[in-house]
């Protein structure tokens, strides 16, 4: 009977932990701005256009980030990812008369690996998953933007005294294997250790085995919010990543199209008022919408 | 196809092959050990270190590998266990942290499999041979050393070097935790010359075809060299 007694308790145990996780969820449940589907879509784009081809389907699929706090992020339990990236997708998937909420919209996660293969195949309209622009990348993919220009800075925990990258010459340093941030903090002239999520990294700066980790601001500002007391971000920005949408190279008119809608936002506040709504929280402050790059 | 991503990166190429290489041949060393003494104690006379020895193979080998290397990278840090100690540089090469965890996971993991191949060695023997070597007075160890094992040892050359060229293949799960080996260096290639993803994905396909190679030619050569005339 005893062995009866224990696995009572462990499944109660259980109970409970589940009920305290289904607390929590709920707590911070971010729905993100409702974002209504625009109605003027009958000759709004051209014959033969990818705009007029999706509008006409009224399905798009979004390819964003599944592991970052702020930008693109979807826990276990969520329906739809939330974050500033996937507000602006919101956006643009309402210019085309589709609704943002409704489950013709496909958040596909895109890892920063695949990116542009998901592009290059179709498997995904349009990547918006803290997508630095680069120029190598604009030769397999289009890329415009940005709509948002964050730097990369360290993320060390409350009690460590180190104040910015300068103090990480040959010290480990955690990010994400294949992103652009480690690269960068190599060029620094720390070592760069590669992840495969940033929760990985922040998990292994909270247990000592790396002083810090690196990536966009924005990002880290998230991960600090989560631990809060623990982890703090610090130093100044020491990279400029320009953060723009990705789409496929067959359809070159959709730039003009992103960047009209991007325009849009930018003048009637609700890009201001997204970023304030998903990374406000974190204490980034809401910055000066960025110049867009002209369509070639 | 171009490969200049890789001509420009040569070092970084063969960097990061050399960590592939370095773990290989330490795990594949400590494996070895730990296989041989898992299947002394798992044919031997004493009943609990025969138990121990078949839950050993039977808990660590039904476990995925990442399983373990989540285990060691996440859960064991908790509980006191890390490699955070180990601070080896050699020349441009780092072993710390990230290398002794994928080395104990990889370790333990493929001690299993070298185990159960010597095993399928022992079984091979005819026992016959065991009875003759205890019926001239060898304790257990001697009949171990002297006899079996060199027979063993002989009729598992093929399945060990299975097991150790699925290991060298397994080192590619270390580049998901921390450590800058082929496959993590070769998605960070990928990330930054996004436009000859092809030519980045092949060179890196034939270093592990190569590497593997060399392992095959080894293990055939040492099949034919104790081949009984």
């Amino acid at each position: 009977m005893r062995l009866r007694k224990a696995f009572a308790a462990g499944a109660a145990g259980i109970a409970i932990a589940a009920g305290l996780a289904a607390c929590g969820d709920a707590g911070n449940d971010s729905e993100g701005r409702d974002v209504e589907a625009a109605d003027d879509c009958d000759g709004k784009f051209d014959e033969g256009t990818r705009m007029a081809e999706l509008a006409e389907a009224g399905k798009i699929t979004v390819g964003v980030k599944y592991d970052q706090p702020g930008l693109g992020f979807k826990g276990a339990t969520d329906d739809v990812p939330s974050g500033f990236d996937v507000e602006v997708a919101k956006l643009l998937v309402a210019d085309l008369c589709i609704d943002p909420a409704s489950s013709n919209v496909t958040w596909e996660e895109t890892i920063s690996d695949n990116r542009e293969p998901y592009l290059e195949s179709g498997k995904v309209d349009v990547v918006l998953a803290s997508y630095s622009i680069t120029d190598d990348r604009r030769k397999v993919v289009g890329q415009t933007g940005p709509y948002m220009v964050t730097g990369q800075q360290i993320l060390v925990k409350e009690d460590s005294d180190v104040a910015g990258i300068e103090d990480l010459k040959g010290k480990e340093v955690c990010s994400v294997t294949g992103s652009t941030s480690l690269e960068n903090v190599k060029a620094k002239g720390a070592k760069g250790v590669g992840a495969d999520s940033y929760s990985e990294c922040a998990e292994k700066v909270l247990d000592g085995t790396y002083a810090a980790m690196s990536t966009d601001g924005s990002i880290l500002a998230g991960l600090a919010a989560q631990n809060e007391g623990q982890l703090k971000v610090v130093g100044d920005e020491f990279s400029e990543e320009r953060i723009g949408v990705g789409y496929s190279k067959d359809h070159p008119e959709m730039c003009e199209w992103i960047n009209g809608v991007l325009e849009k936002a930018f003048d009637d506040g609700s890009w201001a008022e997204a970023f304030e709504l998903t990374l406000g929280p974190s204490g980034v402050e809401t910055p000066e919408p960025p110049e867009l790059d002209a369509c070639q | 196809m171009s490969l200049e991503a890789i001509l420009d990166n040569l070092d970084e190429f063969f960097k990061a092959f050399g960590y592939t290489l370095f773990l290989f041949l330490v795990t594949a060393v400590a494996s070895l050990i730990l296989g041989t003494i898992l299947v002394a104690m798992r044919v031997g006379p004493i009943a609990v270190l025969r138990v121990l020895g078949s839950v050993y193979v039977t808990l660590v080998r039904n476990t995925p590998l990442v399983l373990i290397f989540i285990f060691f990278h996440f859960a064991a840090p908790i509980i006191g266990i890390n490699f955070k100690w180990v601070q080896v540089h050699i020349g441009t090469f780092d072993f710390t942290s990230a290398f002794a965890t994928a080395f104990v996971a990889l370790s333990l993991y493929t001690a299993c499999f070298v185990c159960e191949g010597l095993r399928s060695g022992v079984n091979a023997v005819p026992m016959g041979q065991a009875e003759a070597a205890r019926a001239i007075g060898l304790p257990f160890l001697g009949v171990m050393r002297e006899v079996i094992l060199p027979q063993a040892v002989r009729a598992s050359v093929p399945p060990v070097a299975s097991a150790l060229i699925a290991m060298l293949k397994n080192t590619s799960v270390a580049g998901v935790f921390f450590l800058a080996e082929a496959t993590a260096t070769m998605r960070g290639l990928t990330n930054d010359y996004s436009s000859q993803r092809i030519g980045i994905f092949l060179c890196f396909a034939v270093g592990y075809i190569v590497l593997v190679e060399i392992v095959s030619m080894i293990s055939l050569a040492l099949e034919r060299r104790w081949r009984i005339a």
